[in-house]
């Protein structure tokens, strides 16, 4: 299938591939796969028996909500560098944005519901659930800075500073956050023993939401530039629309 | 010779509307170009474009030696713009905001003192706070701290709107001094008459494009 | 026109603009000042209020900060200011600096005056073997707050629904600051039995907190004030 082209921008779009598709079905696969595993084959835990299978769906959305922030990053750095700047690359930045917020907010809430289970509490200070909080609204507050209005070049550009200022700022929180309350004991996820089909699943469950990931943000990514070219159309006509003022009457 | 500011069919949008749809425009050094046009024609549009505040779309636009396309920024510090907004700051006098205005090209106070006399601000003005100015008073303000900034191409926006008939007078003056020691300038105005006699040559825009006009009178 | 003399041009006008406008001193000492009372009214508890009072001081300075960055950009929007500053091509960088120069000035005062609300509404008590740490965290955390502040005000200055942009963006960046701040001032004061020399550790945050964004300030506050 060839890939598409939309109007004067020239994008290419290759998201209904044959790649794609593949990408579609090993990732629904995936996903079976980790309910298979997550919620029948592995093990309770010795402690907490059920509760333990949150941490499957917990630790992938962490994962995943840190990847995606990262790729905001790089990919807002590679529209600022004059050799590589592209739309496409704003795109990628804010569909990964978008999906990265979806995560987090998903991490936040799997991850404060097995704290209940386990410690009895919805929220502790640590440095890691605070760092992804601080995160999560920072992520908020750039989706909201995408949405300023302007030209699509005004928008990529502000939006890909204020990308790389927060991820300046994710070092200074997460260690201002560590000194300010040092991890408690048995609170810390990775202190946690796993083991065996236990550990299996979790990596499944990683490699599951992350090929999720990249189809999510594909297909997002499409919808984004099916919208400028949307924009860029309807200037075409505007334009049109305009010179028509000035024939005379 | 070069031309100080050469638009070749240029598109700019804002807000997703196309202020300029392929507008053309060629203006020498020394000139003073009269814009009319209706009101909502691009005339505010064409001057912030050549001031290099708004980015262009389409089309090529060279001004002053500074390609818009490739970089806006080159081509302001050269260029002196005097929108609808003044640019003053209603808490400081009229002696601090042209002072600052002209600190910023590292003018001595000889120069700012005589740009505020060239605008008829004499020493009973100077030390008013703008922010207490009639409008017209505070329009002379601020073509005073265009002069203090020594720019090459003045791009006003109404200029004479809010100045009484004394006012118009000197800001005539003061245009034609400019063009006579090497500025460029470019005035869109309702006032034809005046602006008319002030002007060496008269372009309409309309619909976002640019039309030089027939000296007898028609498009 | 290099960057520093812009810079020294910039501030020297903003604070002729606050001594001449007095807006500073007549509506947000006294807001911040209102910010401490309420919280005692909220508190009401006379053993906690001393014990978090270095907390609520820079809280305090956090949410007069929203005000004095709304403050320092209304002034360049009123009448285009801002717009003009630009077409001039006086050098962005040159203007941060300016800009975040007053700004720490202003912010200063008002830290000061908060210290004081609190040495008097909260009987904090100043202790002189931390005299050396208070000062620098002072300084060191004002410079940050104010090149943090005077970016994201310059981002949303002009921007639709900015009043509530820049809490949404500025609150969650100055959070180390807050954490940092509190916990130094802690140390210096003596309060909840924190000695001097645990509050250094914090300081290097702040410094370093300042000096990333007073670089990184000065390369991009261009891009986000250009239309």
């Amino acid at each position: 299938m060839t890939p598409t082209e939309f109007g004067p921008t020239g994008i290419k779009c290759p998201t209904r591939t044959r790649f794609s598709r593949a990408l579609g079905l090993a990732a629904l696969v995936g996903i079976a796969w980790l309910a298979l595993f997550g919620l029948v084959l592995s093990p309770d835990d010795r402690v907490q028996r059920e509760g333990v299978r949150i941490l499957y769906v917990h630790v992938p959305s962490a994962w995943l909500a840190y990847l995606a922030f990262v790729v905001t990053g790089l990919a807002s750095a590679a529209y600022l560098f004059p050799k590589t700047r592209s739309l496409t690359w704003d795109r990628i930045a804010g569909a990964s944005a978008e999906v990265g917020v979806l995560f987090m907010g998903i991490t936040l809430v799997s991850g404060s519901l097995w704290g209940h289970i386990s410690w009895g509490t919805y929220w502790t200070w640590d440095s890691r659930l605070t760092t992804t909080a601080f995160l999560f609204v920072t992520y908020i507050g750039y989706l909201a800075v995408r949405g300023l209005g302007g030209s699509q070049q005004q928008r990529a550009r502000r939006s890909a500073v204020v990308a790389l200022l927060a991820l300046l700022e994710v070092p200074l929180v997460h260690f201002s956050v560590k000194w300010w309350r040092p991890l408690h004991q048995g609170e810390s996820v990775a202190e946690k023993e796993l083991e065996g089909l236990m550990l299996f699943s979790l990596f499944v469950g990683i490699i599951a939401f992350t090929l999720l990931y990249v189809w999510l943000v594909l297909h997002r990514q499409r919808v984004l530039a099916m919208e400028d070219s949307l924009a860029d159309r309807g200037l075409d006509t505007a334009l049109a629309e305009r010179r028509q003022e000035a024939l005379p009457r | 010779m070069e031309p100080v500011v050469r638009l070749a069919d240029v598109v700019a949008v804002l807000g997703g509307f196309p202020v300029l749809a392929g507008a053309s425009l060629q203006v020498g050094k020394g000139e003073i170009v009269l814009l009319r046009g209706p009101n909502g024609a691009g005339k505010t549009s064409l001057l912030r474009l050549c001031a290099g505040l708004l980015p262009v779309e389409r089309g090529e636009a060279v001004v002053l030696g500074c390609d818009l396309v490739a970089d806006l920024t080159a081509v302001r510090s050269r260029v002196g713009l005097l929108g609808h907004s003044n640019g003053l700051y209603a808490d400081l006098s009229v002696a601090d905001n042209v002072g600052f205005w002209g600190a910023t090209v590292g003018a001595t106070p000889a120069e700012i003192q005589g740009a505020m006399e060239s605008m008829g601000l004499d020493t009973r003005l100077a030390p008013v706070l703008v922010g207490r100015l009639s409008a017209g008073q505070r329009r002379r303000t601020a073509l005073a701290c265009l002069v203090a900034r020594r720019a090459q191409l003045w791009l006003l926006d109404e200029p004479h709107a809010g100045l009484d008939a004394a006012g118009r007078d000197e800001l005539d003056a003061t245009l034609r001094g400019a063009a006579a020691a090497g500025a460029t300038v470019m005035v869109a105005s309702h006032e034809l008459e005046r602006a008319g006699s002030l002007a060496t040559r008269v372009v309409e825009v309309i619909g976002g494009q640019v039309f030089p006009v027939d000296p007898g009178g028609g498009r | 026109m290099n960057t520093l003399h812009i810079a020294r041009l910039v501030a020297a006008k903003d604070l002729r603009i606050e001594w001449r406008s007095r807006v500073v001193t007549n509506q947000v000492l006294p807001f911040a000042a209102l910010v401490m009372v309420m919280f005692a009214f909220a508190l009401d508890n006379d053993t906690v209020l001393p014990r978090v009072a270095p907390g609520l001081v820079w809280l305090a300075a956090m949410f007069s900060l929203l005000v004095l960055v709304q403050r320092t950009f209304a002034v360049e929007t009123a009448d285009g200011a801002l717009d003009a500053l630009r077409v001039a091509g006086v050098g962005p960088a040159g203007i941060f600096l300016g800009k975040s120069l007053a700004l720490a000035v202003q912010l200063t005062v008002l830290e000061v005056m908060l210290l004081g609300a609190a040495v008097v509404l909260y009987r904090t008590e100043l202790v002189a073997g931390g005299v050396v740490l208070l000062v620098t965290t002072y300084l060191a955390a004002t410079l940050g707050l104010a090149f943090v502040g005077t970016l994201y005000g310059g981002l949303a200055a002009g921007a639709k629904g900015r009043e509530t942009l820049l809490p949404l963006l500025l609150l969650p960046v100055v959070a180390p600051v807050l954490i940092g701040a509190t916990r130094a001032t802690e140390a210096a004061l003596g309060t909840n039995d924190a000695t001097p020399s645990e509050g250094w550790p914090w300081i290097g945050l702040l410094a370093l907190f300042a000096v990333i964004f007073g670089a990184g300030g000065s390369l991009a506050f261009g891009s986000l004030i250009d239309e």
